[in-house]
C-alpha cells in the first residue's frame, strides 16, 4: 500500500482537491532518502471550501489516517467526529491531548486503532468507559497506545506548525513515561550540554475543529479557550473547520484574535451546535450534566451501543442545531 | 451547622490555608480548585490562579467541572494558548505553587495517575498524568491534596506519573531541579510535610477529632510522625461558608446545564 507510485496518485489526489497541482513539482522537489516531503506544503496556498460536513470528512477523512480532533475541552468538535463514525471510518491514528468524549464515542464505536494522548478521562467526572474497555479487554478491538504530557503534546503540536521535526522541552523529569514510550527520547543543547525530553512533531493527515465563525472567503475566527487548535491545523496536512456561523464580517474582536486564513484550511461546514455536548464561548456553555451522564451510558457496552445507534448511526449534522444559540451581542 | 464539618471540608480548608496572596499556582482540577477558590474568597484574594486550559487570573464563581469551563476563560484576566501555557508560563519558570491530587501517592510524594497494574497490560487503566509530570517539576513549590486510605497511601507505586522527592534525599537535585517539589500532603485526616534532609513524608498535624491510630491505619507504609505533632485548628464558621456557598453554586450550575 505504501509504494511510491501509489503514494504520488494518492498525493495527486489530495493536491487536486486542495487546489494544490501546481505546486506539485516544488513539492517533489523536497524530499529526503527519495521520499517527497509532502509535508512541506508551508508556503502553498490551500483555499478553503465551503461544502456539507459529509461532504467534507469523505472527501478528507480516509481509513488509516492520522486525525487530530482537538479542542481543550472548549470547541470539541463532535459533529464531526459523529460524521465520520457513521462514514464508517477504520484504523485511524487518533490524535488529541485530552480524548474526552468524542474520542471515547469513536473508540468504542471502533474507528481506532492508535491513539495517541496526555490525559483519558472524562473532566472532573471519571474514567473514559469505552477507552479503557479497549485498553484493558481490547474492545472492540486492540487500541495501541502512545502517552506523553500535555506539555509534550502542546510542544509537538507547536513542533509540526513550525515544520520542524521534533520538539524539545524540559519535561518528564523523574517520571515513568519514558520508559514504557519510546517516542520520548532525549536530546542534548549545543550551547549548554542540557539534556531536554525530545518528542517527534505532531504532523496529523487531517486535522478537525470547531469555531465560533468563518467569513464568506473562509477566514476562521477562535476565540475564548484555544488549545492546540491553531497549531493543529497549521501542522497537518489536511483540515475540516466546523462553524457556528458564516458571516460577512469576520470582525476579529482584536487586532491580535485567533484568525486562521482561508487559505490554510481544506474544507469549511457550518454546523450550529456541533461543539456541544462542549461548548462555544459567546454562543452556548458546556453541558455539564451531559458530561456527567455520559458515565452511566459509557460504562456498560451494550447501553453505549444503544446510545450511538439513536443519537449517532441514526442521526445527521442538521441534529445538532437544537443545541446552538445565537450569538452574544449579536445584531 | 458550623461547628460540625465533614472530613473531605476539613481537607479543602486545610489545603485552602497553605496559600498566599503572593501565590501564582497552577491549579489541578477536582479538591485541588476547591482549596484555592476558597483561598481566594478568604484569606487570599488577591492570588493569582491559573488553570491549564490557558486562563491565567481566574476568578471563577462556580467550581469548574473540567479544566477548561467557560466560567475560567470568562472571569480571566486573559487566556493563552495550551502551547503558550506549557511553554512561556510554566516551563518559563513564572509559577510559584503547583496544587495537585493523584489517585496513589508514596512516601517521597510521588504521585500515580496513570495505570495499577503493568503498564502494557493495566489491570486498571487511569487517565494519566496531563499536566502533572512538568507542573511537579517547574513550579516553585508543590502541594498535593488527596483523602487517605491504603490502596491510595502505597508502600509502592505501580507507575510514577509525577516525581516528586523520587528516592529521597537529593534525588531531585541530582537530576538537576532546583525547586522545591512537595512541600505538604494535605489529606482529610492530617497535614504532612517531606523531612528536611530524608525527604520522607511525615504528620506534622492531625485534623481535631481524629485518633493518631486512624492516620497510621489509613497509610500503607509505616507512616512517620514529627516530633512535635499539632492539632489542625477546626475551620470557622467564615471558611465554612464560603466552601458549602461556593459548593451549592457549583451544584446547581452544573445541573442546569
Amino acid at each position: 500500500m505504501c509504494d511510491i507510485r501509489t503514494k504520488l496518485k494518492y498525493r495527486t489526489i489530495v493536491l487536486t482537491r486542495m487546489g494544490l497541482l501546481p505546486y506539485l513539482k516544488t513539492l517533489t522537489a523536497h524530499s529526503v532518502n527519495g521520499r517527497p516531503l509532502s509535508l512541506s506544503i508551508q508556503g502553498t496556498r490551500a483555499m478553503a471550501e465551503l461544502m456539507s460536513l459529509a461532504d467534507a470528512i469523505a472527501a478528507n477523512v480516509r481509513d488509516g489516517d492520522s486525525v487530530a480532533f482537538e479542542g481543550f475541552t472548549h470547541l470539541i468538535p463532535f459533529a464531526a467526529a459523529h460524521e465520520t463514525i457513521r462514514q464508517g471510518r477504520r484504523d485511524l491514528t487518533l490524535i488529541r491531548m485530552t480524548p474526552d468524549i468524542i474520542y471515547d464515542q469513536m473508540i468504542g464505536a471502533g474507528c481506532a486503532k492508535k491513539l495517541k494522548f496526555s490525559w483519558g478521562g472524562n473532566p472532573g467526572v471519571g474514567s473514559l468507559h469505552r477507552m479503557r474497555d479497549a485498553v484493558e479487554n481490547g474492545w472492540p478491538h486492540a487500541l495501541g497506545i502512545e502517552e506523553h504530557s500535555h506539555a509534550a503534546m502542546a510542544n509537538a503540536f507547536e513542533a509540526g506548525a513550525a515544520n520542524l521535526p521534533f520538539a524539545m522541552l524540559r519535561g518528564y523529569i523523574g517520571a515513568d513515561l519514558p520508559k514504557v514510550n519510546p517516542m520520548i527520547r532525549s536530546v542534548t543543547c549545543p550551547f549548554t550540554g542540557e539534556v531536554l525530553a525530545a518528542v517527534p512533531a505532531i504532523r496529523p493527515d487531517v486535522s478537525v475543529i470547531h469555531a465560533q465563525r468563518a467569513d464568506r472567503e473562509g477566514n476562521v475566527l477562535l476565540e475564548g479557550i484555544v488549545g492546540v487548535q491553531k497549531e493543529a491545523v497549521l501542522a497537518a496536512k489536511r483540515s475540516i473547520v466546523t462553524v457556528e456561523e458564516v458571516v460577512d464580517a469576520l470582525d476579529p474582536p482584536s487586532r491580535n484574535s485567533v484568525v486562521l486564513p482561508h487559505w490554510t484550511v481544506s474544507a469549511i461546514a457550518v454546523v450550529p451546535g456541533g461543539a456541544y455536548p462542549s461548548y462555544a464561548l459567546g454562543y452556548y456553555p458546556r453541558s455539564n450534566a451531559t458530561y456527567i451522564a455520559w458515565d452511566a451510558i459509557a460504562r456498560d457496552r451494550d447501553t453505549f451501543l444503544a446510545w450511538m445507534q439513536d443519537n449517532v448511526l441514526s442521526g445527521q449534522p442538521g441534529d445538532f442545531a437544537r443545541h446552538a444559540r445565537p450569538r452574544a451581542g449579536a445584531n | 451547622m458550623t461547628g460540625t464539618f465533614t472530613p473531605t471540608e476539613m481537607m479543602t480548608i486545610a489545603a485552602a490555608r497553605t496559600l498566599t496572596n503572593d501565590d501564582i499556582c497552577f491549579v489541578g482540577i477536582g479538591a485541588p480548585s476547591a482549596a484555592c477558590n476558597v483561598a481566594r474568597l478568604t484569606h487570599a484574594p488577591k492570588i493569582t490562579l491559573i488553570y491549564e486550559s490557558g486562563t491565567i487570573a481566574t476568578k471563577p464563581d462556580v467550581l469548574p467541572l473540567s479544566i477548561g469551563d467557560g466560567e475560567l476563560c470568562e472571569t480571566a484576566l486573559f487566556t493563552v494558548s495550551v502551547p503558550e501555557m506549557f511553554r512561556y508560563w510554566l516551563q518559563g519558570g513564572r509559577i510559584t505553587t503547583g496544587f495537585l491530587g493523584g489517585a496513589q501517592i508514596d512516601r517521597f510524594a510521588n504521585l500515580n495517575t496513570t495505570v495499577v497494574g503493568d503498564y502494557a497490560h493495566p489491570k486498571v487503566r487511569l487517565p494519566g498524568g496531563g499536566g502533572a509530570p512538568e507542573i511537579a517539576s517547574n513550579c516553585g513549590r508543590i502541594l498535593i491534596t488527596m483523602a487517605m486510605g491504603t490502596r491510595a497511601f502505597v508502600e509502592k507505586l505501580p507507575f510514577i506519573t509525577s516525581m516528586g522527592h523520587g528516592e529521597g534525599g537529593d534525588h531531585r537535585a541530582r537530576l538537576g531541579l532546583k525547586t522545591k517539589g512537595p512541600t505538604a500532603v494535605i489529606t482529610d485526616l492530617c497535614v504532612m510535610q517531606p523531612d528536611p534532609v530524608t525527604k520522607e513524608l511525615a504528620v506534622v498535624s492531625i485534623h481535631p477529632g481524629v485518633a493518631r491510630e486512624t492516620v497510621a491505619a489509613a497509610c500503607g507504609w509505616a507512616l512517620k510522625f514529627a516530633e512535635t505533632v499539632t492539632e489542625t485548628p477546626a475551620p470557622t464558621p467564615e471558611e465554612l461558608s464560603v466552601l458549602r456557598d461556593i459548593q451549592a453554586r457549583t451544584r446547581n450550575a452544573h445541573k442546569a446545564a
